[in-house]
């Protein structure tokens, strides 16, 4: 696993993680608990990603983390311990939103959608963000608009986007944990990744786009960076 | 030079550093004379940046947070109760 768990890895040594899950399987708690909070927070913006309300998130990763607790027996070490409780909230997360009524539109278990038979759209702002566009936004902020914009996404692209991006699956991994082709999960992530920069140019992009954002009418100048993209 | 919209499908392993080698060379060269494919792929690769961003993970709300814990310390007993 590689990506954001490298990170995991680097914080969290794995031998330190072996030592506190064998104290765990001894009977000690306090062992358990420690990997639990070093975990907590992937997991849960995870869940959240995938889900989007509270109830639901708090549902998933409370009873993923009691499972594991119920099966730890069972956890060999042959992935991290983040990965390992990971991979059971995320299924878990994934059964809601197969069992959710009001999303059955974009449902998770449809092999293909007519969507992904149309042509990818193109790109419509055109302009490079700012340099950095975390500077002057508060980090409370910037999660906003990262979440607001991931929840405007149809579950099935941001099923996949949130375990591909947000979790570090690899393609093939995310594609099996979602029941979907490989080259299917392949067109969903860019049908993802490229809405989600239309959303992001939104709210980082520079000054033109702000400029012509703000006239009555909508994108106006924009209209002939537009014509050039074809 | 091939027309934009031929060049999308190739953008998700361009960023990820997954293309070929032809790809790669075909997507910069189109870059070179088309600026609104370069911002594309550029903030297409910021965007999965910023996502992929361990900094930006998600606080657990402070009250379910306590009750997580609460309840794990629950099933622990009553599984080493057994």
């Amino acid at each position: 696993m590689k990506d954001s768990r490298e990170t995991d890895e680097k914080l969290f040594d794995r031998a330190e993680e072996s030592a506190l899950v064998l104290r765990a399987k001894g009977g000690d708690f306090e062992a358990f608990d420690l990997l639990v909070r070093r975990c907590e927070k992937r997991v849960w913006t995870v869940a959240w990603r995938l889900l989007g309300t509270r109830e639901d998130a708090e549902n998933v990763v409370q009873s993923a983390f009691i499972k594991a607790l119920e099966v730890l027996e069972t956890f060999r070490g042959d992935s991290s311990f983040c990965t390992w409780v990971g991979r059971i909230a995320n299924r878990k997360a994934l059964d809601v939103l197969r069992r959710r009524k009001r999303e059955r539109t974009s449902s998770l278990d449809e092999l293909t959608t007519e969507e992904d038979f149309a042509p990818i759209a193109h790109p419509e702002l055109l302009v490079d963000w700012r340099e950095d566009p975390t500077r002057g936004v508060e980090r409370e902020e910037l999660r906003r608009i990262l979440d607001s914009a991931l929840l405007q996404l149809p579950v099935n692209l941001r099923s996949i986007f949130v375990l591909r991006d947000i979790e570090g699956m690899d393609t093939a991994q995310a594609a099996a944990e979602l029941g979907i082709s490989v080259s299917n999960a392949k067109v969903r992530l860019l049908r993802a990744r490229l809405r989600l920069r239309e959303e992001l140019t939104k709210a980082f992009g520079g000054e033109a786009l702000v400029h012509h954002h703000l006239e009555p009418g909508g994108l106006g100048g924009l209209a002939a960076a537009l014509e050039d993209f074809s | 030079m091939k027309p934009c919209k031929d060049l999308l499908a190739g953008i998700s392993d361009f960023v990820d550093g997954s293309a070929s080698d032809e790809l790669c060379e075909e997507i910069r060269r189109h870059m070179e004379g088309c600026e609104n494919c370069r911002v594309v792929v550029d903030t297409t690769r910021r965007t999965v940046q910023l996502f992929k961003g361990d900094e930006l993970l998600e606080e657990l709300p402070a009250d379910f947070k306590e009750r997580l814990h609460g309840s794990l310390r629950d099933a622990w007993l009553k599984k080493n109760a057994h």
